[in-house]
Protein backbone atom coordinates (compact mmCIF):
# COMPACT_ATOMS: atom_id res chain seq x y z
CA UNK A 1 0.00 0.00 0.00
CA UNK A 2 3.03 2.29 0.45
CA UNK A 3 1.52 4.06 3.44
CA UNK A 4 3.61 6.89 4.90
CA UNK A 5 2.89 7.44 8.61
CA UNK A 6 3.26 11.11 9.57
CA UNK A 7 2.06 10.35 13.09
CA UNK A 8 2.86 6.76 13.82
CA UNK A 9 0.71 4.41 15.90
CA UNK A 10 1.78 4.61 19.54
CA UNK A 11 -0.97 3.19 21.70
CA UNK A 12 -4.70 2.68 21.80
CA UNK A 13 -6.75 5.87 21.88
CA UNK A 14 -4.18 8.06 20.14
CA UNK A 15 -4.69 9.30 16.58
CA UNK A 16 -2.58 8.21 13.64
CA UNK A 17 -1.83 10.37 10.59
CA UNK A 18 -1.19 8.63 7.29
CA UNK A 19 -0.24 9.93 3.87
CA UNK A 20 -1.96 7.58 1.43
CA UNK A 21 -0.88 7.37 -2.22
CA UNK A 22 -3.77 7.92 -4.58
CA UNK A 23 -3.88 4.35 -5.88
CA UNK A 24 -4.21 2.97 -2.33
CA UNK A 25 -7.00 5.31 -1.27
CA UNK A 26 -9.92 3.01 -1.98
CA UNK A 27 -8.31 0.07 -0.25
CA UNK A 28 -7.42 2.06 2.86
CA UNK A 29 -10.86 3.65 3.14
CA UNK A 30 -12.57 0.30 2.70
CA UNK A 31 -10.39 -1.27 5.36
CA UNK A 32 -10.98 1.50 7.89
CA UNK A 33 -14.71 1.52 7.32
CA UNK A 34 -14.98 -2.23 7.56
CA UNK A 35 -13.05 -2.12 10.83
CA UNK A 36 -15.19 0.68 12.23
CA UNK A 37 -12.23 3.04 12.50
CA UNK A 38 -13.27 6.69 12.08
CA UNK A 39 -11.08 8.96 10.00
CA UNK A 40 -11.02 12.45 8.60
CA UNK A 41 -9.11 14.02 5.75
CA UNK A 42 -6.53 16.58 6.90
CA UNK A 43 -5.05 17.36 3.51
CA UNK A 44 -6.87 16.45 0.30
CA UNK A 45 -3.89 16.68 -2.01
CA UNK A 46 -0.38 16.81 -0.61
CA UNK A 47 1.16 17.32 -4.03
CA UNK A 48 -0.93 20.44 -4.60
CA UNK A 49 0.29 21.90 -1.31
CA UNK A 50 3.88 21.15 -2.18
CA UNK A 51 3.51 22.71 -5.62
CA UNK A 52 2.01 25.79 -4.04
CA UNK A 53 4.81 26.02 -1.54
CA UNK A 54 7.42 25.72 -4.28
CA UNK A 55 5.86 28.53 -6.27
CA UNK A 56 5.60 30.64 -3.14
CA UNK A 57 9.24 30.04 -2.30
CA UNK A 58 10.42 30.95 -5.76
CA UNK A 59 8.30 34.04 -5.71
CA UNK A 60 9.26 35.27 -2.32
CA UNK A 61 12.96 34.63 -2.55
CA UNK A 62 14.16 38.04 -1.67
CA UNK A 63 16.71 38.28 -4.44
CA UNK A 64 16.57 41.72 -5.96
CA UNK A 65 15.36 41.38 -9.54
CA UNK A 66 17.80 42.80 -12.07
CA UNK A 67 15.28 44.32 -14.43
CA UNK A 68 11.63 45.19 -14.70
CA UNK A 69 10.99 42.07 -16.79
CA UNK A 70 11.91 39.64 -14.02
CA UNK A 71 10.36 41.84 -11.30
CA UNK A 72 7.57 39.98 -9.56
CA UNK A 73 4.34 41.96 -10.06
CA UNK A 74 2.36 39.25 -8.27
CA UNK A 75 3.87 39.93 -4.87
CA UNK A 76 3.88 42.72 -2.34
CA UNK A 77 7.18 44.58 -2.07
CA UNK A 78 9.06 46.69 0.43
CA UNK A 79 9.75 50.36 -0.08
CA UNK A 80 13.37 49.64 -1.07
CA UNK A 81 12.23 47.14 -3.67
CA UNK A 82 9.76 49.63 -5.14
CA UNK A 83 12.29 52.47 -5.21
CA UNK A 84 14.73 50.10 -6.88
CA UNK A 85 12.07 49.15 -9.42
CA UNK A 86 11.60 52.83 -10.27
CA UNK A 87 15.31 53.29 -10.91
CA UNK A 88 15.39 50.22 -13.13
CA UNK A 89 12.37 51.43 -15.11
CA UNK A 90 14.00 54.80 -15.71
CA UNK A 91 17.32 53.20 -16.66
CA UNK A 92 15.58 50.91 -19.15
CA UNK A 93 13.48 53.68 -20.69
CA UNK A 94 15.41 56.94 -20.42
CA UNK A 95 13.57 58.55 -23.30
CA UNK A 96 10.15 58.01 -21.79
CA UNK A 97 10.46 57.86 -18.00
CA UNK A 98 12.12 60.18 -15.52
CA UNK A 99 12.02 60.27 -11.73
CA UNK A 100 11.24 63.52 -9.93
CA UNK A 101 11.74 64.15 -6.23
CA UNK A 102 8.91 66.45 -5.19
CA UNK A 103 9.78 66.62 -1.52
CA UNK A 104 10.67 64.66 1.59
CA UNK A 105 8.46 62.92 4.12
CA UNK A 106 8.45 63.67 7.87
CA UNK A 107 11.08 60.96 8.38
CA UNK A 108 13.06 62.37 5.47
CA UNK A 109 12.24 59.73 2.90
CA UNK A 110 12.26 61.02 -0.68
CA UNK A 111 8.86 61.50 -2.32
CA UNK A 112 9.28 60.26 -5.88
CA UNK A 113 7.03 60.83 -8.87
CA UNK A 114 7.58 59.07 -12.19
CA UNK A 115 7.03 61.25 -15.23
CA UNK A 116 6.08 59.58 -18.50
CA UNK A 117 6.53 61.95 -21.43
CA UNK A 118 7.29 61.77 -25.12
CA UNK A 119 8.36 65.39 -25.24
CA UNK A 120 6.86 68.85 -25.48
CA UNK A 121 6.95 71.48 -22.78
CA UNK A 122 4.54 71.36 -19.86
CA UNK A 123 1.98 69.33 -21.80
CA UNK A 124 -1.48 68.84 -20.30
CA UNK A 125 -1.05 66.06 -17.81
CA UNK A 126 -2.68 63.26 -15.87
CA UNK A 127 -1.78 62.61 -12.24
CA UNK A 128 -2.18 59.25 -10.53
CA UNK A 129 -1.21 58.52 -6.93
CA UNK A 130 -1.29 55.27 -4.99
CA UNK A 131 -0.48 54.43 -1.39
CA UNK A 132 -1.51 57.68 0.28
CA UNK A 133 -2.99 55.45 2.98
CA UNK A 134 -0.17 53.08 3.73
CA UNK A 135 -2.15 49.97 4.73
CA UNK A 136 -3.89 49.85 1.35
CA UNK A 137 -1.17 47.64 -0.09
CA UNK A 138 -2.93 46.64 -3.31
CA UNK A 139 -2.69 50.29 -4.40
CA UNK A 140 1.10 50.68 -4.28
CA UNK A 141 1.38 47.25 -5.91
CA UNK A 142 -1.01 48.38 -8.65
CA UNK A 143 0.98 51.58 -9.10
CA UNK A 144 4.08 49.50 -9.85
CA UNK A 145 2.10 47.52 -12.42
CA UNK A 146 0.71 50.72 -14.00
CA UNK A 147 4.25 52.07 -14.42
CA UNK A 148 5.35 48.99 -16.31
CA UNK A 149 2.13 48.97 -18.33
CA UNK A 150 2.64 52.52 -19.54
CA UNK A 151 6.13 51.62 -20.74
CA UNK A 152 4.88 48.47 -22.46
CA UNK A 153 2.00 50.27 -24.20
CA UNK A 154 4.40 52.88 -25.48
CA UNK A 155 6.84 50.26 -26.76
CA UNK A 156 4.05 48.40 -28.55
CA UNK A 157 2.34 51.55 -29.78
CA UNK A 158 -0.99 50.57 -28.27
CA UNK A 159 -3.17 51.44 -25.30
CA UNK A 160 -2.00 54.71 -23.74
CA UNK A 161 0.62 55.31 -26.46
CA UNK A 162 -1.84 57.63 -28.19
CA UNK A 163 -2.46 59.55 -24.97
CA UNK A 164 1.29 60.02 -24.54
CA UNK A 165 1.45 61.74 -27.91
CA UNK A 166 -0.20 64.81 -26.47
CA UNK A 167 -0.21 64.40 -22.69
CA UNK A 168 2.18 63.53 -19.88
CA UNK A 169 1.44 61.07 -17.08
CA UNK A 170 2.69 61.60 -13.53
CA UNK A 171 2.57 58.62 -11.17
CA UNK A 172 3.40 58.75 -7.47
CA UNK A 173 3.52 55.13 -6.31
CA UNK A 174 4.52 55.45 -2.64
CA UNK A 175 2.72 58.60 -1.65
CA UNK A 176 3.11 57.94 2.07
CA UNK A 177 6.52 56.24 2.45
CA UNK A 178 6.83 56.64 6.23
CA UNK A 179 3.47 54.97 6.77
CA UNK A 180 4.34 52.28 4.25
CA UNK A 181 7.63 51.45 5.98
CA UNK A 182 5.72 51.29 9.26
CA UNK A 183 3.24 48.77 7.83
CA UNK A 184 6.19 46.52 7.00
CA UNK A 185 8.12 46.87 10.25
CA UNK A 186 5.55 47.43 12.97
CA UNK A 187 1.84 47.72 12.25
CA UNK A 188 0.30 46.36 9.08
CA UNK A 189 -2.87 48.40 9.77
CA UNK A 190 -1.21 51.83 9.87
CA UNK A 191 -3.05 54.39 7.73
CA UNK A 192 -1.73 57.86 8.45
CA UNK A 193 1.57 59.68 8.08
CA UNK A 194 4.10 59.44 10.91
CA UNK A 195 4.30 63.08 11.90
CA UNK A 196 4.45 64.34 15.47
CA UNK A 197 2.95 67.76 15.96
CA UNK A 198 3.31 70.00 18.98
CA UNK A 199 0.59 69.26 21.49
CA UNK A 200 -0.54 66.09 19.74
CA UNK A 201 -0.66 63.01 21.96
CA UNK A 202 -0.60 60.56 19.09
CA UNK A 203 1.43 60.15 15.92
CA UNK A 204 0.27 60.74 12.41
CA UNK A 205 -2.20 62.74 10.34
CA UNK A 206 -4.71 61.35 7.85
CA UNK A 207 -3.25 62.59 4.55
CA UNK A 208 -6.70 62.39 3.00
CA UNK A 209 -8.15 64.94 5.46
CA UNK A 210 -5.25 67.38 5.35
CA UNK A 211 -6.07 69.22 2.12
CA UNK A 212 -7.43 72.73 1.97
CA UNK A 213 -11.01 71.95 0.99
CA UNK A 214 -13.50 72.18 3.82
CA UNK A 215 -10.51 71.63 6.11
CA UNK A 216 -11.56 70.84 9.67
CA UNK A 217 -15.27 70.63 8.84
CA UNK A 218 -17.40 67.65 9.80
CA UNK A 219 -15.95 64.53 8.23
CA UNK A 220 -12.54 64.65 9.88
CA UNK A 221 -11.34 64.53 13.47
CA UNK A 222 -9.47 67.08 15.56
CA UNK A 223 -8.15 64.32 17.79
CA UNK A 224 -4.60 63.31 16.93
CA UNK A 225 -5.29 59.73 18.04
CA UNK A 226 -8.01 59.34 15.42
CA UNK A 227 -7.47 57.64 12.08
CA UNK A 228 -9.12 60.64 10.40
CA UNK A 229 -7.13 63.34 12.24
CA UNK A 230 -6.96 66.30 9.87
CA UNK A 231 -3.76 67.70 11.34
CA UNK A 232 -3.08 71.12 12.89
CA UNK A 233 -3.62 73.05 9.63
CA UNK A 234 -4.03 72.36 5.90
CA UNK A 235 -0.95 70.94 4.16
CA UNK A 236 0.78 70.41 7.50
CA UNK A 237 1.97 67.09 6.09
CA UNK A 238 4.96 67.29 3.72
CA UNK A 239 3.47 64.36 1.78
CA UNK A 240 0.46 66.56 1.01
CA UNK A 241 2.26 69.89 0.66
CA UNK A 242 4.66 68.49 -1.92
CA UNK A 243 1.77 67.47 -4.16
CA UNK A 244 0.01 70.81 -3.66
CA UNK A 245 3.20 72.65 -4.65
CA UNK A 246 3.71 70.38 -7.63
CA UNK A 247 0.16 70.76 -8.91
CA UNK A 248 0.21 74.54 -8.53
CA UNK A 249 3.57 75.02 -10.19
CA UNK A 250 2.77 72.62 -13.03
CA UNK A 251 -0.47 74.43 -13.72
CA UNK A 252 -1.59 72.15 -16.53
CA UNK A 253 -2.94 69.00 -14.89
CA UNK A 254 -6.24 67.98 -16.46
CA UNK A 255 -7.11 64.78 -14.61
CA UNK A 256 -6.20 63.79 -11.05
CA UNK A 257 -6.81 60.29 -9.73
CA UNK A 258 -6.08 59.25 -6.15
CA UNK A 259 -6.19 55.52 -5.49
CA UNK A 260 -7.29 53.80 -2.30
CA UNK A 261 -8.62 50.45 -1.17
CA UNK A 262 -10.99 48.80 -0.28
CA UNK A 263 -14.71 48.92 -1.17
CA UNK A 264 -14.86 48.82 -4.99
CA UNK A 265 -16.04 52.37 -5.56
CA UNK A 266 -15.33 55.14 -8.05
CA UNK A 267 -15.90 58.50 -6.38
CA UNK A 268 -15.93 62.14 -7.46
CA UNK A 269 -16.25 65.38 -5.44
CA UNK A 270 -17.50 66.48 -3.05
CA UNK A 271 -16.92 64.83 0.29
CA UNK A 272 -17.11 67.93 2.47
CA UNK A 273 -20.43 69.30 1.27
CA UNK A 274 -23.73 68.03 -0.04
CA UNK A 275 -23.74 70.74 -2.70
CA UNK A 276 -23.30 68.88 -5.97
CA UNK A 277 -20.15 69.60 -7.94
CA UNK A 278 -20.97 71.84 -10.93
CA UNK A 279 -19.73 69.13 -13.30
CA UNK A 280 -21.54 66.34 -11.48
CA UNK A 281 -23.48 65.14 -14.48
CA UNK A 282 -20.42 64.77 -16.65
CA UNK A 283 -18.43 63.14 -13.85
CA UNK A 284 -21.29 60.75 -13.14
CA UNK A 285 -21.55 59.70 -16.78
CA UNK A 286 -17.80 59.33 -17.08
CA UNK A 287 -17.79 57.21 -13.93
CA UNK A 288 -20.43 54.93 -15.43
CA UNK A 289 -18.26 54.38 -18.50
CA UNK A 290 -15.12 53.82 -16.46
CA UNK A 291 -16.82 51.33 -14.18
CA UNK A 292 -18.29 49.44 -17.14
CA UNK A 293 -14.81 49.14 -18.64
CA UNK A 294 -13.40 47.91 -15.34
CA UNK A 295 -16.13 45.36 -14.96
CA UNK A 296 -15.69 44.03 -18.49
CA UNK A 297 -12.49 42.23 -17.59
CA UNK A 298 -13.32 40.02 -14.60
CA UNK A 299 -16.88 41.04 -13.73
CA UNK A 300 -15.77 43.02 -10.67
CA UNK A 301 -18.65 45.23 -9.60
CA UNK A 302 -18.03 48.84 -8.62
CA UNK A 303 -20.49 51.41 -7.35
CA UNK A 304 -19.96 55.09 -8.17
CA UNK A 305 -21.10 58.53 -7.12
CA UNK A 306 -20.03 61.51 -5.11
CA UNK A 307 -17.97 60.86 -1.99
CA UNK A 308 -20.58 62.26 0.40
CA UNK A 309 -23.49 60.21 -0.92
CA UNK A 310 -21.64 57.00 -1.66
CA UNK A 311 -19.30 56.42 1.24
CA UNK A 312 -19.42 59.13 3.95
CA UNK A 313 -18.84 62.79 4.63
CA UNK A 314 -15.11 63.52 4.47
CA UNK A 315 -13.54 66.96 4.72
CA UNK A 316 -10.10 68.04 3.57
CA UNK A 317 -9.87 65.26 1.02
CA UNK A 318 -7.50 65.22 -1.93
CA UNK A 319 -9.86 65.36 -4.87
CA UNK A 320 -12.09 68.03 -3.35
CA UNK A 321 -9.03 70.27 -3.30
CA UNK A 322 -7.87 69.35 -6.80
CA UNK A 323 -11.37 69.86 -8.18
CA UNK A 324 -11.60 73.29 -6.57
CA UNK A 325 -8.26 74.10 -8.20
CA UNK A 326 -9.99 73.62 -11.53
CA UNK A 327 -8.94 70.05 -12.25
CA UNK A 328 -12.32 68.92 -13.53
CA UNK A 329 -11.59 65.19 -13.82
CA UNK A 330 -10.81 64.52 -10.18
CA UNK A 331 -11.56 60.98 -9.02
CA UNK A 332 -10.90 58.68 -6.10
CA UNK A 333 -10.89 54.93 -6.56
CA UNK A 334 -11.46 52.37 -3.82
CA UNK A 335 -10.10 49.10 -5.25
CA UNK A 336 -10.79 45.44 -4.33
CA UNK A 337 -12.29 43.93 -2.35
CA UNK A 338 -15.56 44.55 -0.50
CA UNK A 339 -14.44 43.23 2.87
CA UNK A 340 -13.64 39.55 2.56
CA UNK A 341 -9.91 40.29 2.85
CA UNK A 342 -10.11 44.09 3.02
CA UNK A 343 -6.65 45.60 3.42
CA UNK A 344 -5.09 42.12 3.42
CA UNK A 345 -5.90 41.35 -0.21
CA UNK A 346 -4.10 38.16 -1.33
CA UNK A 347 -1.13 38.87 -3.56
CA UNK A 348 -2.58 36.76 -6.35
CA UNK A 349 -5.23 39.46 -6.80
CA UNK A 350 -2.72 42.27 -7.39
CA UNK A 351 -2.40 41.83 -11.14
CA UNK A 352 -6.13 41.26 -11.86
CA UNK A 353 -6.91 44.33 -9.74
CA UNK A 354 -4.34 46.44 -11.55
CA UNK A 355 -5.48 45.20 -14.96
CA UNK A 356 -9.15 46.00 -14.43
CA UNK A 357 -8.42 49.35 -12.78
CA UNK A 358 -6.21 50.30 -15.70
CA UNK A 359 -9.16 49.93 -18.06
CA UNK A 360 -11.12 52.45 -16.00
CA UNK A 361 -8.14 54.80 -15.84
CA UNK A 362 -7.81 54.68 -19.62
CA UNK A 363 -11.44 55.75 -20.02
CA UNK A 364 -10.78 58.74 -17.77
CA UNK A 365 -7.50 59.62 -19.50
CA UNK A 366 -9.01 59.36 -22.96
CA UNK A 367 -11.93 61.54 -21.93
CA UNK A 368 -9.53 64.14 -20.54
CA UNK A 369 -7.56 64.07 -23.77
CA UNK A 370 -10.69 64.39 -25.94
CA UNK A 371 -12.35 67.07 -23.84
CA UNK A 372 -9.70 69.69 -23.34
CA UNK A 373 -10.59 72.67 -21.21
CA UNK B 1 -44.51 55.66 4.14
CA UNK B 2 -41.28 53.81 3.34
CA UNK B 3 -38.88 55.87 1.22
CA UNK B 4 -37.01 54.24 -1.66
CA UNK B 5 -33.22 54.48 -1.20
CA UNK B 6 -30.54 54.34 -3.91
CA UNK B 7 -28.68 51.05 -3.32
CA UNK B 8 -25.44 52.79 -4.23
CA UNK B 9 -25.71 55.25 -1.34
CA UNK B 10 -24.21 54.45 2.00
CA UNK B 11 -27.26 54.28 4.29
CA UNK B 12 -28.63 51.25 2.44
CA UNK B 13 -25.17 49.69 2.19
CA UNK B 14 -24.64 49.96 5.95
CA UNK B 15 -27.98 48.36 6.76
CA UNK B 16 -27.30 45.56 4.29
CA UNK B 17 -23.95 44.89 5.95
CA UNK B 18 -25.66 44.51 9.33
CA UNK B 19 -28.14 42.02 7.89
CA UNK B 20 -25.34 39.94 6.37
CA UNK B 21 -23.28 39.95 9.57
CA UNK B 22 -26.33 38.83 11.56
CA UNK B 23 -26.95 36.02 9.08
CA UNK B 24 -23.29 34.96 9.31
CA UNK B 25 -23.70 34.60 13.05
CA UNK B 26 -26.92 32.60 12.68
CA UNK B 27 -25.93 30.35 9.80
CA UNK B 28 -22.17 30.51 9.40
CA UNK B 29 -19.71 27.75 10.21
CA UNK B 30 -16.28 26.42 9.36
CA UNK B 31 -17.46 25.26 5.94
CA UNK B 32 -19.39 28.25 4.69
CA UNK B 33 -18.75 31.95 4.18
CA UNK B 34 -21.81 34.03 3.39
CA UNK B 35 -21.22 37.18 1.41
CA UNK B 36 -23.38 39.90 -0.07
CA UNK B 37 -23.32 39.67 -3.84
CA UNK B 38 -25.71 42.50 -4.51
CA UNK B 39 -28.04 44.86 -2.71
CA UNK B 40 -30.97 44.97 -5.09
CA UNK B 41 -33.42 47.21 -3.36
CA UNK B 42 -33.66 49.29 -0.20
CA UNK B 43 -36.37 51.31 1.49
CA UNK B 44 -36.39 53.19 4.75
CA UNK B 45 -39.15 54.04 7.16
CA UNK B 46 -38.74 56.53 9.98
CA UNK B 47 -40.93 55.38 12.88
CA UNK B 48 -41.67 58.06 15.45
CA UNK B 49 -40.33 57.31 18.93
CA UNK B 50 -38.93 53.99 17.72
CA UNK B 51 -36.19 54.41 15.15
CA UNK B 52 -35.31 53.86 11.50
CA UNK B 53 -36.32 50.67 9.75
CA UNK B 54 -34.71 49.49 6.54
CA UNK B 55 -36.35 47.03 4.15
CA UNK B 56 -33.78 45.27 2.01
CA UNK B 57 -33.67 42.83 -0.88
CA UNK B 58 -30.32 41.06 -1.03
CA UNK B 59 -28.60 38.52 -3.20
CA UNK B 60 -26.17 36.36 -1.23
CA UNK B 61 -23.52 33.80 -2.10
CA UNK B 62 -21.16 31.43 -0.33
CA UNK B 63 -17.54 32.43 -0.99
CA UNK B 64 -16.73 28.73 -1.30
CA UNK B 65 -19.43 28.11 -3.92
CA UNK B 66 -19.82 31.16 -6.09
CA UNK B 67 -22.01 29.54 -8.73
CA UNK B 68 -24.98 29.54 -6.43
CA UNK B 69 -26.85 32.48 -4.98
CA UNK B 70 -29.83 32.85 -2.71
CA UNK B 71 -32.20 35.75 -2.26
CA UNK B 72 -32.87 37.26 1.09
CA UNK B 73 -35.30 39.86 2.34
CA UNK B 74 -34.27 41.62 5.51
CA UNK B 75 -35.62 44.22 7.89
CA UNK B 76 -33.11 46.12 9.97
CA UNK B 77 -34.41 48.37 12.74
CA UNK B 78 -31.97 50.78 14.30
CA UNK B 79 -33.41 51.92 17.61
CA UNK B 80 -33.58 55.59 18.52
CA UNK B 81 -30.76 56.66 20.79
CA UNK B 82 -29.05 53.53 19.61
CA UNK B 83 -26.08 53.61 21.93
CA UNK B 84 -27.22 50.72 24.05
CA UNK B 85 -29.09 48.28 21.93
CA UNK B 86 -28.25 46.23 18.90
CA UNK B 87 -30.34 46.69 15.74
CA UNK B 88 -33.23 44.25 15.38
CA UNK B 89 -32.78 42.11 12.31
CA UNK B 90 -35.38 39.87 10.72
CA UNK B 91 -34.52 37.87 7.65
CA UNK B 92 -36.05 35.41 5.25
CA UNK B 93 -33.74 33.41 3.01
CA UNK B 94 -35.21 31.96 -0.15
CA UNK B 95 -33.46 28.92 -1.52
CA UNK B 96 -30.72 26.69 -0.25
CA UNK B 97 -27.00 27.12 -0.23
CA UNK B 98 -24.86 24.02 -0.46
CA UNK B 99 -24.83 21.70 2.51
CA UNK B 100 -21.75 21.85 4.69
CA UNK B 101 -22.59 18.81 6.79
CA UNK B 102 -19.67 16.70 5.61
CA UNK B 103 -17.14 19.53 5.85
CA UNK B 104 -18.42 20.49 9.29
CA UNK B 105 -18.10 16.92 10.52
CA UNK B 106 -14.56 16.56 9.17
CA UNK B 107 -13.51 19.81 10.79
CA UNK B 108 -15.14 18.88 14.09
CA UNK B 109 -13.40 15.49 14.18
CA UNK B 110 -10.07 16.97 13.17
CA UNK B 111 -10.11 19.59 15.92
CA UNK B 112 -11.42 17.19 18.56
CA UNK B 113 -8.59 14.80 17.80
CA UNK B 114 -5.81 17.37 18.09
CA UNK B 115 -3.42 16.53 20.89
CA UNK B 116 -2.32 20.07 21.44
CA UNK B 117 -4.89 22.85 21.42
CA UNK B 118 -4.85 24.81 18.18
CA UNK B 119 -3.20 28.23 18.34
CA UNK B 120 -2.75 30.56 15.39
CA UNK B 121 -2.24 34.21 14.63
CA UNK B 122 -2.55 36.74 11.85
CA UNK B 123 -5.19 35.19 9.66
CA UNK B 124 -4.81 36.34 6.90
CA UNK B 125 -1.16 37.33 7.15
CA UNK B 126 0.17 40.65 5.86
CA UNK B 127 0.17 39.35 2.30
CA UNK B 128 -3.39 38.05 2.43
CA UNK B 129 -2.40 34.39 2.79
CA UNK B 130 -4.57 31.94 4.70
CA UNK B 131 -3.11 28.42 4.96
CA UNK B 132 -5.79 25.99 3.72
CA UNK B 133 -6.03 24.17 7.04
CA UNK B 134 -6.82 27.48 8.76
CA UNK B 135 -9.55 28.54 6.34
CA UNK B 136 -12.28 26.95 8.52
CA UNK B 137 -10.95 28.91 11.50
CA UNK B 138 -11.10 32.06 9.38
CA UNK B 139 -14.73 31.28 8.55
CA UNK B 140 -15.55 30.66 12.22
CA UNK B 141 -13.99 34.05 12.97
CA UNK B 142 -16.55 35.48 10.54
CA UNK B 143 -19.25 33.91 12.68
CA UNK B 144 -17.80 35.45 15.83
CA UNK B 145 -17.29 38.85 14.18
CA UNK B 146 -20.82 38.59 12.75
CA UNK B 147 -22.14 38.61 16.30
CA UNK B 148 -19.93 41.48 17.47
CA UNK B 149 -20.68 43.57 14.40
CA UNK B 150 -24.41 43.02 14.65
CA UNK B 151 -24.38 43.95 18.33
CA UNK B 152 -22.36 47.12 17.81
CA UNK B 153 -23.71 48.56 14.58
CA UNK B 154 -25.46 51.90 14.20
CA UNK B 155 -26.48 53.91 11.15
CA UNK B 156 -23.10 55.64 11.48
CA UNK B 157 -20.91 52.57 11.33
CA UNK B 158 -19.85 49.91 8.83
CA UNK B 159 -17.71 47.14 10.22
CA UNK B 160 -15.68 44.40 8.55
CA UNK B 161 -13.42 41.74 10.03
CA UNK B 162 -9.93 42.99 9.17
CA UNK B 163 -7.87 40.14 10.60
CA UNK B 164 -7.85 37.37 13.16
CA UNK B 165 -5.03 38.60 15.36
CA UNK B 166 -4.97 35.52 17.57
CA UNK B 167 -7.02 32.37 18.06
CA UNK B 168 -6.69 29.75 20.74
CA UNK B 169 -8.71 26.58 20.99
CA UNK B 170 -9.85 25.71 24.51
CA UNK B 171 -10.66 22.05 25.07
CA UNK B 172 -13.94 21.41 26.81
CA UNK B 173 -15.53 18.55 28.68
CA UNK B 174 -18.78 18.86 26.72
CA UNK B 175 -19.21 18.39 22.98
CA UNK B 176 -18.72 21.96 21.86
CA UNK B 177 -15.57 23.34 20.31
CA UNK B 178 -14.39 26.55 21.96
CA UNK B 179 -12.24 29.20 20.29
CA UNK B 180 -11.00 32.31 22.04
CA UNK B 181 -10.44 34.96 19.39
CA UNK B 182 -8.75 38.32 19.32
CA UNK B 183 -10.28 39.92 16.24
CA UNK B 184 -9.37 43.17 14.53
CA UNK B 185 -12.48 44.92 13.28
CA UNK B 186 -12.21 47.72 10.73
CA UNK B 187 -14.84 50.43 11.09
CA UNK B 188 -15.22 52.23 7.78
CA UNK B 189 -16.60 55.63 8.88
CA UNK B 190 -14.05 56.34 11.60
CA UNK B 191 -11.44 54.16 9.82
CA UNK B 192 -10.46 52.73 13.17
CA UNK B 193 -9.15 49.17 13.48
CA UNK B 194 -10.35 47.91 16.84
CA UNK B 195 -9.27 44.78 18.71
CA UNK B 196 -12.04 42.68 20.12
CA UNK B 197 -11.90 39.56 22.32
CA UNK B 198 -14.61 37.02 21.55
CA UNK B 199 -15.23 33.50 22.77
CA UNK B 200 -17.09 31.30 20.29
CA UNK B 201 -18.64 27.90 20.93
CA UNK B 202 -19.50 25.74 17.94
CA UNK B 203 -21.06 22.35 17.34
CA UNK B 204 -21.85 20.78 13.94
CA UNK B 205 -25.54 20.29 14.71
CA UNK B 206 -26.17 23.02 17.25
CA UNK B 207 -24.29 25.75 15.45
CA UNK B 208 -22.49 28.69 17.01
CA UNK B 209 -22.91 30.92 19.96
CA UNK B 210 -20.84 33.72 21.40
CA UNK B 211 -20.40 33.46 25.13
CA UNK B 212 -18.24 36.46 25.73
CA UNK B 213 -17.25 39.55 23.83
Amino acid sequence: LQLDFWLAPRRLGLPVDIRVPFRSLQAVKAHLEASGVSYSIMIEDVQALLDEEQTEMLRSSRQRSVDTTTFNYEAYHTIDEIYNFMDMLVAENPNLVSKLEIGRSTENRPLYVLKFSTGGTNRPAIWIDTGIHSREWVTQASGVWFAKKIVQDHANNEGVASILETMDIFLEIVTNPDGFAYTHTTNRMWRKTRSRHAGAICVGVDPNRNWDAGFGDAGASGNSCSETYHGPYPNSEPEVKSIVDFVKSHGNIKAFVSIHSYSQLLLYPYGYTETPAPDEQELHELSAKAVAALSSLYGTKFKYGSIITTIYRASGSTVDWTYNQGIKYSFTFELRDTGRYGFLLPANQIVPTAQETWLALKVIMEHARDNSY
Amino acid sequence: RAMELPPGHFPAARAAAVAVEYLRYLRGGPGSGLRLRELQRARRQDIDDVGHKYYLELELEDVLDKDRTVSCTAEVLYHLGSKTSAPDVQLTVQGELRSTEAADKEFYNRIRSLEKELVAENIPDSHGNVPPELEPIHLLAWVASGYVIWQNSTENTKFHLAQVKHVKQVKRNDEDLQFDFVLLLHEMVSQEVLPWEVTLLWHPQRGARVTQS
